[in-house]
């Protein structure tokens, strides 16, 4: 039994990588309709403008606002730039697009600050959390700024204006500009808020990965996995998916015989799979209830 | 009077096909008009030309003020609020939800709520569900809600594309009725297109009837409705 318990803590712990990746995907998803597969890469691009911050000699907190300041921005960039006028294109040339940007940052992230393996710092520090050896300070930081992320979207979505516009034009662009909402710079702004989610995740992510180009590689399946889980429509789904994810993989490490770390990431995408084919609006997704 | 929205020479397209054929006609300041005309005549592309939701040539003045190259958004930012066919509801979001939406691009957010009252004074079947998803209201409720949504936006022109349309009888008299009610006392001009030639015609004082893209018959709404050859030629009744 405690065995159980410290794996789903420990699951806890690696599922709030999960989560935080999620967070990213689900919000890209709802400005979009689409998955975006560059979104690990910008959160690696991210992540290593504010290690070079921080080389330059820019303090933690510091370069983390800029870094967040800056990848909301180049979100929006990004769009205006690719995506835009991608807009009205067929779903198949946006994935291209998207393979593409993945591809250009993976490259020109090695070109600048070349493949070897970096050390990032967390600011929680990286000793035993409670006194328990499964779960770190920084563990249990990166899941407090997980949930605070939540509960800050669940603010802007319910409560705000902005966010209420967003919700309209990406569930219904027509009825949004008919009462007079820009559709095409929410689009952009959920990039920018997409983009911004991300650098915070690579950021948390890389003390327990590493920094290099390639860190997000596996994150980011875990982060589908998780948001598909969760329901691609619900930030708290996601949130609660990459834990789950995070569970799951651990027990199944723990208890089936043979499933070792070789086989975790086929357990992620057997989870999607799976999720897809069973309830394809996820744990927590809502199902539009429609009168006909 | 003065002409509130005027437009001439108006032509639509869809890709290569033309559905409108150089339509010209003005709207009166406070006044109820109806577009009447059967089905692919053009009356839904008309509207939609009018808040560039389609690709058109052609003057169309709001107010004095040229509107044909701005964006859907910036025509509705004028004070034009247009309810589209299928009522274009936020089917996933409450009703409360649908109203403040309909006031978005309003920059006195302090007059919002009591205008919400306001609507629910109008609209009370609205009040009674307000945070039930729109989705799971009636085909008439959604129609309600839909004028509503655009009342919100405190509009001086109200286009309406066939609110009767799959509504029963009576609900389509309530609904007309409100409309009138909204067009004397809150003195929004409007447009409103219907294959309900003899309704529309009841609440309306002007008429246009147009075929195949272009306008045949303009007039009294009135005068319209009691020439018998008119009636049996377009309006089919």
């Amino acid at each position: 039994m405690e065995l159980f318990a410290n794996q789903v803590l420990a699951g806890i712990a690696t599922g709030a990588i999960y989560a935080c990746m999620a967070l990213a995907v689900v919000m890209i998803y709802q400005a979009i309709d689409h998955l975006n597969f560059a979104q690990g890469e910008m959160a690696m691009f991210s992540t290593f403008v504010s290690w070079q911050l921080m080389q330059w000699g820019v303090p933690y907190w510091g370069a983390f606002v800029l870094t967040v300041a800056f990848s909301f921005a180049a979100g929006i960039v990004i769009e205006r730039l690719l995506f835009k006028p991608l807009a009205k294109a067929p779903i198949l040339t946006n994935v291209a697009g998207f393979i593409a940007l993945y591809a250009i940052i993976n490259s020109v992230a090695g070109l600048i600050w070349d493949f070897t393996i970096k050390q990032y710092p967390t600011p929680f520090g990286s000793s035993p959390f409670l006194g328990s050896q499964l779960i770190s300070t920084h563990q249990a930081g990166m899941i407090g700024i997980t949930l605070l992320m939540l509960l800050l979207l669940f603010f802007f979505f319910r409560f705000t204006r902005v966010g209420l516009a967003m919700r309209a034009a990406a569930s219904l662009p027509e009825s949004a500009r008919l009462v007079g909402i820009n559709t095409s710079w929410m689009i952009a702004l959920g990039w920018g808020m997409a983009s911004a989610i991300g650098s915070i995740a690579g950021m948390m992510i890389a003390p327990v990965v590493f920094l290099e180009p390639n860190m997000m590689l596996g994150v980011l399946i875990y982060g589908f996995a998780a948001a598909v889980l969760g329901g691609l429509t619900s930030p708290f789904g996601a949130v609660m998916g990459g834990f789950l994810v995070g569970i799951f993989e651990n027990l199944v490490g723990t208890y089936i015989p043979g499933v070792g770390n070789e086989l975790k990431l086929p357990i992620a995408l057997a989870l999607i799979i799976v999720v897809l084919v069973v309830k394809p609006a996820g744990l927590f997704g809502r199902a539009i209830v429609k009168r006909v | 009077m003065t002409a509130m929205l005027n437009v001439k020479d108006l032509r639509a397209y869809y890709g290569q096909v033309q559905a409108l054929h150089g339509l010209s006609f003005s709207l009166n300041e406070g006044s109820l008009t109806t577009l009447l005309g059967a089905n692919g005549a053009g009356k839904t592309t008309t509207l939609r030309a009018i808040c560039n939701m389609v690709r058109s040539t052609g003057a169309i003045e709001f107010e004095g003020k040229p509107i044909g190259t701005r964006s859907t958004e910036n025509v509705v930012r004028l004070g034009i609020a247009h309810v589209p066919q299928g009522r274009g509801t936020f089917t996933n979001m409450t009703v409360e939800e649908n109203l403040q939406l309909g006031a978005i691009s309003r920059s006195d957010k302090n007059a919002i709520g009591s205008d919400i009252e306001r609507m629910y004074e109008h609209f009370p079947v609205l009040k009674q569900r307000y945070t039930q998803q729109a989705g799971t209201l009636s085909g008439g409720e959604q129609q309600m809600l839909a004028v509503a949504r655009a009342l919100m936006l405190r509009p001086r022109l109200m286009l309406l594309d066939e609110p009767s349309f799959g509504l029963a009888p009576l609900i389509v008299r309530d609904l007309f009725r409100i409309l009138g009610k909204i067009n004397r006392e809150e003195k929004v001009t409007i447009l409103v297109v219907e294959q309900n030639a003899q309704l529309a015609l009841e609440l309306a004082d002007q008429a246009y009837v147009i075929e195949t893209g272009r306008i045949v018959m303009s007039g009294n709404a009135k005068d319209i409705a009691n020439n018998e050859d008119v009636r049996k030629s377009y309006l089919g009744y």
